[in-house]
C-alpha cells in the first residue's frame, strides 16, 4: 500500500506542475494586467506609474523568464508575493484556507450523509410516495442555482425569522473564546454549509438510490435472504456497502467542484475563504495570488482523489492496490 | 432668588436644552461596510477608494476641506501665501504624535513628500510645480513653487498627500515594510486588527491631538462582497453605515425608508465624481463633431438620473461638475432631442456603421445604464454593439484606444487644474493609460487655456479662462457628459456628524458620535 501511495504522490506532483505551467499562460491570456488594475484604482495619471508597477511585479521580463522564476519558487515551496496585497501569497492563502476547509468539509459531510441516507430510504421504499418525495426534494436543491438558495435562505432565516446570521464567520466585536466561539462559528456556518451541501446532496441521493436498486437484484442478495438474514442486515451489510462504490467515485470527483461552489457561497455569505480570495485575485489580475490558489486547490483535489482510492479499499476489500 | 432671576434661569436652560442635547456623547462602536476589501492600508502606496475610506481614519493630511472646499486646519494649524503666490508657508500643529508616541515634525512632511513623489502618481503630478520644500524649524514647512499654481492649497487632503512616519520608513524597503500591514499614523483612530475577508478593526487614539476627539471607541469595517448581502446586513442591524456605493441603486429607496435611517448625499464635494462617455475622436463616425453632438441629444440623461440613479445626482452641463471651482452653466445646452440627433447624424452622413459600446463593469447599476444608452442611440438609428468585459479587460481596451464609446466616471478634486484639464489637453494623450485624454481630442486653444488657467492669478482671471474653456469644450463634445454622480451614505439616525467635510466618509470619523 505504501508504494501505491508513493507512486500516486509522485504522479500528483507531476500533474501539479503541469497545472501550474498551463495556468501560468492561461491567466495571462485575459486582457489587462495587475499594474493596469492598480493604476486604474489609483486614478494614476501617467504611464510612468504603470511602467513602475510592471517593473516592480517583474512583468516587464520575458514570459519564459517569468515562468522560470515562478516554477522555481513553487518547487522550493515559495508561492511568491502578492504585490497588490503586499504580502506573501502563502501567508494570504494560509489565513483563508481553514475557513474554506471548514465550509467545504462540512458541506461535503452534509451532502454525503444526507444523500446516502435519503438514497437508501428512497431505494428501500422505491415506487412509494416517500421515494417520490425524496427525489423531488433533492432535485429542487439541485435545480436551483446556489446563489439563489443562499439569498432565499438569508431572507427566510436571517431577515424574516432572525434565527441565523446572514454573513461572516463570527460575530464581529463579540471577542468570544472557547466553546462560546465555536458555537458562534457554528451558527454562522449552518447556512453556507447547508446551501453548498444541499446542492451536492441531490446527486448522492440519486446515485445511492439507483445503485442500491441495482445491487438488490443481484444473486448474492437473494442468497443472503435465503440464508434467513434480516432485511435490515441485508440492506446495511450487503446492499449498501456494495452500492457505495459509485458514490465514493462521485465524491472524489466532487472535491474539485466543491471549491467552485465555495466561490459563490463564500461571496454571498461573506465567508472569508480562499474561494473569494481566488475570485478577487482573478478580477484584479493578481497573477501570483491566483496561481497560488490554483496550486493549493489542485493539490487538494489530488489529495481527495488519493483518499477516494484508499476508501475504495475499505469499502470493498476485493480491490487490490496495484503497485 | 427673585422670580425674575428664576425665570431667566429657566429660560436660559430652556434655550440651551436643544444645544445640550446635541453635545457629542463619547463611546460606542460603529459598524460600517467596506466594499471591496482594500488590498492594503498604506495610503501613501495604495490609492484606491476603499483604502482611503479606512485609512482616512489612521493617517492625516496637512489640511482638510469644507463642503465649500475651503481649506481647514488638520496637521497644519495655519498657512500663508506670499504676495507673488509662489511661496506657501505652513505652521504645523505642536504636540502631535504618531500612534507609537514619536512626535510628528516637519521632517516627516519632507520625507512624506519624497516618498509620495515615487509611490503616488497623483501627488507626483500635484507637486510638479514645486521647486523646493524646506523646513526652517521643526514646525514650519515652506513650499517654493516654480510659478504660481492656482489649486495649490487644494492638494493637501489625506488621500492626496498622506503624512508618513519617517522614523518607520526611512531606509527600509517601502513595499515590504511590515508597517504597511499595521499602519502607524497620526489620525484619530489606530489600526488594531485585520481579519482578512472579514473585518478591519480600528480603535480610538487616546492621545489624539484634538482634545476630546474622537468620540467613538471603535470602528469595525465589515467586508461583505455581495451587494444584496450588504443590504441585508444593514436591514438586520449588523451594520450601521453604508458608505456611498455600498448597495445597488435600486436598493437605496427601500433601505432609505427603513426605521431610524438617515440618508445624505453630502461628502462628495471634493471628489465631485462626474460620469461621462469616452468618445473615440480618432476614427470612424465619432471623429465628426456632429455625430458626437448627436449622441448628446440622443441620450435621455434625465431618465438615467431618475430611473437608474433613483433621482440622485444632477445632469452634467459640461466638463466641470457644478460643485467645483469656476463652474459655469452658461454653455451650449443639449436637451434630450432625438429628432435633432437624427438630423445631425444625417447631416454628418452616418450610414449605420457599427459602434462599439463598452459599459463599466461596476455592477448592476452600470450595466443598466449601458442598456439604456444603447437603446437611446439605437432609437436615433445608430448601430450599437455592446462589448462585455470585466474591469481589467475594460481598462485595457480603453488604454489601447480599442473602443468607440466607453463609460467612465472620474473625480475632479475641487479644481479644474487638478481634475478637468487632464482629460482634454493634448499633452495628456498617451497610449497605455486608461485615464486622461484617452478620447484623443486635440485643440491648441484648449491646451493654452488649461495651461494658463493653472498658473494665472488672481482667481478672477482663472475664472475667465476656465469659463471660456468650458464653452469651447461643450461645443466640441470631445466626450459625452452624463451625470454628476451622488453616492448616498445610508446610516442609522443615531450616528451623528459622520460627514462634516467635503471629503465625507473618506476623511475619517473623528467628528462622528453615537446618540445612544
Amino acid at each position: 500500500m505504501l508504494s501505491f501511495v508513493a507512486q500516486r504522490v509522485v504522479k500528483g506532483v507531476i500533474v501539479l506542475l503541469a497545472i501550474v505551467v498551463l495556468n501560468f499562460f492561461l491567466i495571462r491570456l485575459a486582457p489587462g494586467d495587475p499594474a493596469m488594475v492598480m493604476a486604474g484604482e489609483a486614478g494614476a495619471t501617467d504611464q510612468v506609474f504603470v511602467k513602475q508597477l510592471r517593473e516592480k511585479f517583474g512583468l516587464d521580463k520575458p514570459l519564459p523568464e517569468q515562468l522560470f522564476i515562478y516554477v522555481k519558487g513553487v518547487v522550493t515551496l515559495d508561492l511568491g508575493f502578492s504585490f497588490r496585497q503586499q504580502a506573501p501569497v502563502a501567508k494570504l492563502i494560509g489565513e483563508r484556507l481553514p475557513a474554506t476547509l471548514l465550509l467545504t468539509l462540512t458541506a461535503f459531510a452534509i451532502s454525503l450523509a444526507l444523500g446516502v441516507l435519503f438514497g437508501t430510504f428512497a431505494a428501500r421504499f422505491a415506487g412509494t410516495f416517500l421515494d417520490t418525495a425524496i427525489t423531488v426534494f433533492a432535485l429542487i436543491f439541485y435545480a436551483m442555482p446556489i446563489f439563489w438558495v443562499a439569498l432565499m435562505g438569508i431572507l427566510l432565516f436571517s431577515v424574516t425569522m432572525d434565527w441565523l446570521p446572514s454573513f461572516g464567520y463570527e460575530t464581529v466585536g463579540a471577542n468570544l473564546t472557547g466553546p462560546a466561539h465555536a458555537l458562534d462559528v457554528a451558527k454562522h456556518l449552518i447556512m453556507p454549509a447547508m446551501t453548498l451541501g444541499l446542492f451536492f446532496m441531490a446527486t448522492y441521493t440519486r446515485m445511492t438510490r439507483a445503485s442500491m436498486l441495482e445491487v438488490k437484484r443481484l444473486d448474492f442478495v437473494k442468497t443472503a435472504r435465503a440464508k434467513g438474514l434480516s432485511d435490515a442486515v441485508i440492506q446495511r451489510r450487503h446492499v449498501l456497502r456494495n452500492a457505495l462504490l459509485p458514490v465514493v467515485t462521485l465524491a472524489g470527483v466532487h472535491s474539485g467542484t466543491l471549491i467552485g461552489g465555495a466561490v459563490i457561497t463564500e461571496t454571498v455569505f461573506a465567508w472569508p475563504g480562499i474561494g473569494r480570495l481566488m475570485y478577487d485575485a482573478l478580477l484584479q489580475r493578481d497573477y501570483n495570488l491566483l496561481l497560488g490558489v490554483f496550486v493549493i486547490c489542485s493539490a487538494m483535489v489530488l489529495i481527495f482523489n488519493l483518499i477516494t482510492d484508499l476508501v475504495y479499499r475499505l469499502v470493498d476489500p476485493r480491490i487490490e492496490f496495484a503497485s | 432668588m427673585s422670580k425674575r432671576v428664576l425665570l431667566g434661569l429657566l429660560l436660559a436652560c430652556g434655550l440651551t436644552a436643544p444645544a445640550l442635547a446635541q453635545a457629542p456623547k463619547t463611546g460606542g462602536a460603529i459598524n460600517a461596510v467596506i466594499q471591496p476589501e482594500p488590498p492594503g492600508l498604506m495610503l501613501a502606496q495604495i490609492q484606491n477608494g476603499p483604502t482611503q475610506m479606512v485609512s482616512g481614519n489612521i493617517f492625516e493630511g496637512l489640511l482638510r476641506y469644507s463642503p465649500k472646499l475651503e481649506p481647514q486646519p488638520e496637521l497644519a494649524e495655519s498657512w500663508s501665501v506670499s504676495e507673488d503666490a509662489k511661496t506657501y508657508t505652513f505652521k504645523l500643529k505642536k504636540g502631535v504624535t504618531w500612534h507609537d508616541g514619536k512626535p510628528f515634525t516637519a521632517a516627516d512632511v519632507l520625507f512624506s513628500i519624497e516618498m509620495l513623489k515615487q509611490t503616488h502618481a497623483r501627488a507626483r503630478n500635484n507637486l510638479a510645480q514645486v521647486e523646493k520644500v524646506e523646513a526652517p524649524d521643526d514646525y514650519t514647512v515652506v513650499f517654493t513653487l516654480k510659478q504660481p499654481f492656482g489649486p495649490f492649497l487644494g492638494i493637501f487632503e489625506v488621500g492626496s498627500m498622506p503624512m508618513v512616519p519617517k522614523h518607520l520608513y526611512e531606509g527600509t524597503d517601502w513595499k515590504t515594510n511590515p508597517y504597511n500591514n499595521a499602519p502607524v499614523g497620526t489620525g484619530p483612530f489606530m489600526f488594531k486588527e485585520w481579519q482578512k475577508g472579514s473585518f478591519i478593526r480600528l480603535v480610538k487614539n487616546p492621545n489624539y491631538h484634538e482634545k476630546g476627539k474622537p468620540y467613538l471607541d471603535e470602528i469595525y469595517w465589515q467586508v461583505i462582497p455581495d451587494a444584496a448581502a450588504r443590504a441585508v446586513a444593514y436591514e438586520t442591524g449588523k451594520v450601521d453605515v453604508l458608505p456611498g456605493g455600498s448597495v445597488e441603486n435600486f436598493d437605496v429607496p427601500r433601505l432609505s425608508k427603513l426605521k431610524d435611517t438617515c440618508v445624505t448625499g453630502a461628502g462628495w464635494e471634493f471628489f465631485s465624481p462626474l460620469a461621462w462617455l469616452w468618445l473615440n475622436n480618432r476614427q470612424g463616425p465619432l471623429a465628426d463633431k456632429r455625430v458626437r453632438q448627436a449622441i448628446m441629444y440622443a441620450i435621455d440623461r434625465d431618465f438615467a438620473k431618475d430611473v437608474i440613479w433613483n433621482g440622485l445626482g444632477k445632469v452634467a452641463t459640461g466638463p466641470s461638475a457644478s460643485t467645483i471651482k469656476f463652474y459655469t452653466d452658461d454653455v451650449k445646452k443639449y436637451p434630450y432631442d432625438p429628432a435633432k440627433a437624427k438630423a445631425l447624424l444625417k447631416e454628418a452622413g452616418y450610414k449605420g456603421e457599427k459602434i462599439r459600446l463598452l459599459p463599466l463593469a461596476y455592477g448592476e447599476t452600470w450595466q443598466r445604464w449601458g442598456e439604456a444608452v444603447k437603446q437611446n442611440l439605437q432609437d436615433v438609428g445608430m448601430t450599437i454593439e455592446t462589448i462585455a468585459t470585466d474591469v481589467a479587460g475594460g481598462n485595457q481596451k480603453i488604454a489601447e484606444w480599442d473602443y468607440d464609446i466607453a463609460f467612465t466616471y472620474l473625480y475632479q478634486y475641487g479644481d479644474p487644474a487638478l481634475g478637468v484639464g487632464r482629460n482634454y489637453v493634448s499633452s495628456a494623450i498617451a497610449k497605455g493609460q486608461m485615464f486622461n485624454n484617452v478620447e484623443g481630442y486635440s485643440n491648441p486653444e484648449i491646451d493654452k487655456l488649461f495651461a494658463d488657467g493653472a498658473v494665472a492669478t488672481p482667481d478672477s482671471k482663472r475664472k475667465e479662462i476656465y469659463e471660456k474653456a468650458q464653452k469651447i469644450l461643450v461645443e466640441d463634445v470631445p466626450v459625452a457628459w452624463m451625470l454628476e454622480l451622488q453616492f448616498p451614505t445610508i446610516m442609522r439616525c443615531k450616528v451623528k456628524n459622520l460627514i462634516t467635510t467635503g471629503i465625507g466618509v473618506n476623511d475619517g470619523f473623528k467628528d462622528a458620535w453615537l446618540d445612544k
